[in-house]
């Protein structure tokens, strides 16, 4: 019976340590900071973005808008771009995070990815619009490509950050 | 008081009201950032915060340079060494003619009775990362306030000017390059002495010389170098070189392209200069002398 199977967001997980939570946002923010450029640069996604959509879509209760809103000045001046450029894309993706979290863990992983591409490409949508604004030009469609990449890593990120919370396999029912 | 719900429904505003609230803070931040330039402090604090993360993240790069560094064959080194002394030679007798030139022309100078000019201060900076805002040319340099560096400065490498600093860090400092979008350049032909302005495209290896008259005197590989007019860039840096000249008779302008003389993108290392020059005051009424400084047009 394949209906039987408990899809990754059927299963019953222990609660996320906040401590997790910071860990894993610091090192999306390093993974961001690394001096890269060129092509890696190019194709190296938002890190902070997709690990901000995952708690978001996961822990819709512990993460909320503040951490988006400080993580986007974060990046802002890390990026010496316009302040508030990532703050605002960061907020809208955290709400779009929060209000379709049921809608999203009711797919399995694969499917997910589906619903993680389109926001991280609004992600960039928003600091495009800002950037055109303020009098910037289009930076051409490898802008975007970073999303793709995002949405490509999000199964692996979904394994990998769920782990410390599955349950331990109990000796009693070995 | 009755028909609060229990605490445990308790969750506050609703995600649209938070969203709402962010999004204005955003927006308040942004136009104040992009219009009024009002926030230079929260920047400064927040890169304070950042620089321990940054420093962390350039870590890796750093270590498997140094590694890679350590690794070089005895024959690569002797051969560099080689090379270097070569160049030293070469250009010995250039540098011994400068000083004599230097000489003569501080001595007519002062038959003359003109202003001397002013010697030029550089520090070496190290290129921590190139800025990943695709939407702009800029790179962060580890040179900042703490060790003398100041907003404005001309930035250049071994072969031409490669940008300005236009943010101060107390550690860092951002460069604009001359490639970014709106990046002004006031240059002269130095075939001929034309004064024109450099501008940026946003483009890597492009810039563009803007309001050239069609009948101006520009060839292909004419060299431009910066005319000093300005007052931030000393006189005489050399900054790119003329690719292509367009004569469209249906414009007002020529169309001239010219590709940068600095490895404008590709240094670990760049000097910051300092030329403390005392301009005399521009003239009231007339219009003001072109500023190499970025321009914040719409916003």
């Amino acid at each position: 019976m394949i209906y039987a199977r408990p899809t990754p967001s059927q299963e019953i997980l222990l609660p996320v340590k906040p401590a997790f939570m910071v860990a894993t946002l610091l090192a999306a923010l390093l993974m961001n900071l690394l001096p890269l450029s060129g092509w890696w640069l190019a194709a190296r996604p938002d890190f902070v973005a997709l690990i901000l959509l995952f708690w978001c879509i996961e822990q819709p209760r512990r993460i909320g808008f503040v951490a988006a809103w400080l993580l986007g000045l974060l990046m802002d001046v890390a990026d010496a771009s316009l302040l508030g450029q990532h703050a605002l894309a960061y907020s809208i993706l955290a709400y779009a995070g929060i209000v379709l979290h049921r809608r999203v863990q009711r797919f399995s992983v694969t499917p997910q990815v589906l619903h993680v591409i389109p926001l991280l490409l609004l992600n960039d949508a928003i600091v495009l619009v800002v950037r055109l604004l303020a009098g910037g030009d289009f930076p051409g469609y490898p802008y975007f490509a970073g999303s793709i990449v995002g949405g490509v890593l999000w199964p692996v990120l979904a394994i990998v950050l769920k782990l410390p919370q599955r349950p331990k396999p109990d000796p009693d029912h070995a | 008081m009755e028909h609060q719900p229990p605490p445990f429904f308790k969750t506050g505003p609703t995600p649209l009201a938070r969203l709402l609230i962010c999004s204005v803070l955003s927006l308040l931040v942004l136009i104040a950032d992009a219009r009024f330039n009002l926030l230079p402090v929260l920047r400064q604090v927040v890169s304070v915060v950042l620089y321990p993360l940054q420093r962390i993240a350039a870590a890796p790069a750093g270590i498997a340079q140094r590694a890679g560094e350590f690794f070089v064959t005895h024959a690569s080194l002797r051969g560099e060494n080689a090379r270097l002394l070569h160049e030293r030679i070469e250009r010995a007798a250039a540098l011994q003619q400068l000083q004599a030139l230097q000489a003569e022309n501080a001595q007519l100078r002062e038959l003359l009775a003109t202003r001397q000019r002013v010697a030029v201060k550089s520090q070496l900076a190290e290129v921590a990362y190139s800025a990943r805002d695709p939407f702009s040319r800029r790179i962060v340099v580890d040179r900042g306030s703490q060790h003398g560096v100041q907003s404005g400065q001309p930035v250049i490498d071994h072969t031409g000017v490669v940008g300005q600093v236009t943010r101060v860090y107390p550690w860092a400092a951002e460069v604009t390059l001359i490639t970014d979008k709106d990046h002004l350049v006031p240059v002269l032909n130095l075939r001929n002495g034309l004064r024109a302005v450099l501008a940026g495209t946003g483009d890597d290896g492009t810039l563009e010389l803007r309001f050239v008259p069609l009948n101006a005197d520009f060839q292909n590989g004419d060299r431009l170098v910066t005319s000093g007019i300005d007052g931030v860039y000393p006189r005489g840096l050399p900054v790119a070189e003329v690719m292509n000249v367009e004569r469209n008779a249906a414009f007002l302008f020529a169309r001239i392209t010219c590709k940068p003389l600095g490895g404008v993108n590709r240094n670990a290392h760049v000097l910051i200069v300092s030329a403390e020059r005392q301009l005399p005051a521009p003239p009231p009424e007339e219009e003001k002398p072109v500023r190499p400084k970025r321009s914040r047009k719409g916003g």
